[in-house]
């Protein structure tokens, strides 16, 4: 008879970690040394393109996909992720053209792409697609409408609870998409993409048109800080894209996270110290060290804000609740 | 690698010129009565819940009122529209489908949607109901638009506020689905629907709740100085004793940003696209929507008289031109006493 007390413990599953999409404006060599670092990191998954605004050309599509094939050779899967606000024309041909090349899986930013992916997945598209967190899914009978047209993954919408993650895409009965069970991925860390304008922000503060906007979001490689009368950090812009002063972070929420579903979480990139947030999370996530410890830090890594949870708790997205 | 074929315009055009429909706002019975009278072709309102994008205490229809709106603005020959334009709550998301079957059981013409599993719900156990896509489903493409109607059978989209009126344009040719644009109103900045700056603060947004720096969070407190403006935690204004105050929404507090303070992201200003509605027209828009469900009977019944007598001046007039009695008019109930085109102009670009 065999000992039960003898066997292995069931190891508990592995958090894959997503790199999500670099959300501002850097040069080209800070660009490639971020993901140089990312190769060699224990990243499963980075997300590449230009989500924020069409005017930024510093890193064409041709460099993405060169910079994709070095992050597959380095045994990272890659995903390529189209805009969150597509306007015009021009837009539109770069979505098709992010769509229909068929080396990457595509995460899909709004309901144009999702147009786009769920014909090309009818016409027998090898690869299945993400749905972004800016597409609204908020129900379980949300999720069953879109997995089924070709998806694989689901990144919840950054202000949706942990509780209602669970309901969503419960861990024991999945929805069903492109092959299977849909994985949940949670936003985990960085600043929150809040909110979309025509506007652009940066070129506003400084009183220049859009279209003459002298690319100064290049300026500010986390966002230009927007701070309340009495001095508290409030919200970052970033171009026509509005973030949230404090960073998202769920390392003290393994347990919730998992019960909630999820199998890999998303870290936003931010300009210093993200090898180290890499490593923390997967430290905590992944081999057991202490989330208490790794989180304190990060708050001494001089991140570009306080940490903040509240948006899993069903809380104020700006507050810090305890995990 | 697989092409897509790009849609072709000659193939989708929508129907030529028209005169649009006139969609005015009715956030209770008597605003709904006086948007009719005043001549708005239909009206759009919504129930006392968090169902709708205007839940605000106070406001909107329990069933016994809808049904006095519908048996009034059909005795006119007018349409009522019922929005259930949030997104359905995870954990219980029935409210939401007894609402759609509430707007076909109370006579509605038009259901506004923008959640997928809402319109998935309404197509399939009340198909006879017609569907609109709401602003807040965010549809700015014509792809975007066609996902919707060809999956869930959209009639009409609602376009969000940050289009140029070229991109409006080519939308409306490239689309089989009528559109309806905002013509009116107060001015949300962001994307509508793609906005979570509200539940940062409060922890309810217009996707969740309905509603965007909702009142029971706003506090004002006197101080030596002036007035403070708080929406939860976070201080959105302070205003000198002598200042004029706004509702604190959070888009059009003033901050400090590189050591300057201002309106970092909006003035607070309305909408008034008066001037290009003949361009809206010859796009082929089908429907011009007053914002302001939250706003007086008395701003519907005002708001709707100009627009009803412009539109009429723009479809039957070779000459169009913007009324100076139009623009006194608008001037007396726009948001800090300026109108803008919003993103229809360029000087967003």
């Amino acid at each position: 008879m065999m000992n039960v007390h003898s066997l292995p413990q069931a190891a508990a599953p592995r958090f894959g970690l997503t790199v999500g999409p670099l959300q501002y404006w850097w040069p080209r060599q800070a660009t490639w040394d971020f993901y140089a670092q990312v190769a060699d990191s224990a990243a499963d998954t980075v997300v590449l393109g230009e989500v924020v605004c069409s005017r930024r050309h510093e890193i064409r599509f041709e460099d993405w996909l060169a910079l994709a094939a070095e992050l597959k050779a380095h045994g990272k899967t890659v995903v390529l992720a189209t805009m969150a606000l597509l306007a015009g024309e021009p837009e539109l041909r770069s979505l098709r053209r992010v769509c229909e090349q068929g080396d990457y899986a595509v995460e899909a930013g709004d309901a144009s792409a999702l147009a786009l992916l769920s014909r090309l997945h009818a016409q027998g598209a090898r690869l299945p697609f993400v749905i972004g967190p800016h597409v609204n899914v908020y129900n379980q009978p949300a999720l069953q409408q879109l997995a089924p047209l070709g998806a694989s993954c689901w990144v919840p919408p950054l202000e949706l609870a942990l509780d209602a993650v669970a309901c969503i895409n419960p861990p024991h009965a999945p929805v069903q998409g492109a092959g299977g069970a849909v994985a949940t991925e949670i936003f985990g860390f960085g600043r929150m993409p809040l909110a979309f304008s025509a506007r652009c922000f940066t070129a506003r503060h400084y009183r220049l048109k859009k279209d003459a906007c002298e690319y100064r979001c290049r300026d500010d490689a986390d966002g230009l800080l927007l701070s309340t009368t009495e001095g508290d950090p409030f919200i970052v812009l970033n171009g026509i894209q509005t973030q949230s002063a404090a960073l998202h972070c769920l390392i003290g929420e393994r347990d919730a996270m998992a019960a909630a579903g999820a199998s890999r979480v998303r870290l936003s990139p931010c300009s210093g110290s993200f090898g180290r947030v890499l490593q923390l999370f997967d430290a905590v996530l992944n081999a057991g060290a202490s989330a208490s410890d790794a989180r304190a830090e990060l708050a001494t890594l001089g991140l570009p804000g306080a940490l903040v949870n509240g948006f899993a708790h069903r809380q104020p997205g700006l507050r810090e609740v305890a995990a | 690698m697989i092409s897509l074929p790009v849609p072709d315009a000659s193939a989708t055009a929508a129907p030529p010129r028209r005169k649009p429909q006139l969609v005015c706002p009715a956030g209770s019975l008597r605003a709904l009565h006086m948007a009719v009278d005043a001549g708005a072709d239909a009206v759009y309102l919504g129930l006392k819940d968090a169902t709708n994008a205007r839940n605000f205490a106070g406001l909107n229809f329990d069933d016994a009122q809808v049904r006095e709106g519908v048996r009034y603005a059909h005795a006119r020959g007018r349409e009522v529209l019922m929005a259930v334009n949030t997104y359905a709550e995870a954990r219980d998301p029935s409210p939401w489908w007894r609402a759609v079957d509430r707007a076909a059981e109370l006579g509605a013409d038009v259901l506004i949607a923008a959640d997928v599993a809402v319109l998935a719900y309404a197509q399939q156990h009340q198909p006879q109901l017609r569907r609109h896509l709401s602003v807040q489903a965010s549809a700015t493409t014509y792809e975007a638009i066609e996902f919707y109607r060809e999956r869930f059978g959209i009639r009409r989209a609602v376009l969000p506020r940050v289009l140029t009126l070229a991109q409006v344009q080519h939308i409306a040719a490239h689309t089989q689905a009528e559109i309806e644009v905002f013509g009116f109103g107060s001015l949300c900045v962001m994307v509508e629907g793609r906005c979570a700056l509200s539940s940062y603060v409060t922890g309810q947004s217009p996707n969740t709740a309905g509603v965007c720096s909702p009142p029971s969070h706003v506090r004002w407190q006197e101080k030596a100085d002036g007035v403070e403006a708080r929406l939860g935690e976070v201080l959105i204004d302070r205003y000198a004793a002598d200042e004029p105050r706004g509702y604190p929404t959070l888009c059009k507090g003033r901050f400090h940003v590189n050591g300057e303070r201002d309106y970092a992201l909006e003035e607070p200003t309305s909408l008034n696209t008066l001037a290009m509605l003949p361009q809206l027209v010859d796009a082929g828009v089908a429907a011009v929507k007053i914002e302001g469900r939250q706003r007086s009977p008395s701003y519907v019944a005002e708001v709707t008289r100009v627009w009803r007598a412009a539109i009429d001046h723009a479809a039957a007039a070779t000459r169009y031109a913007v009324q100076p009695a139009w623009s006194a008019q608008l001037s007396r109930w726009a948001e800090g006493q300026q109108h803008t085109l919003g993103a229809y102009e360029r000087a967003w670009r």
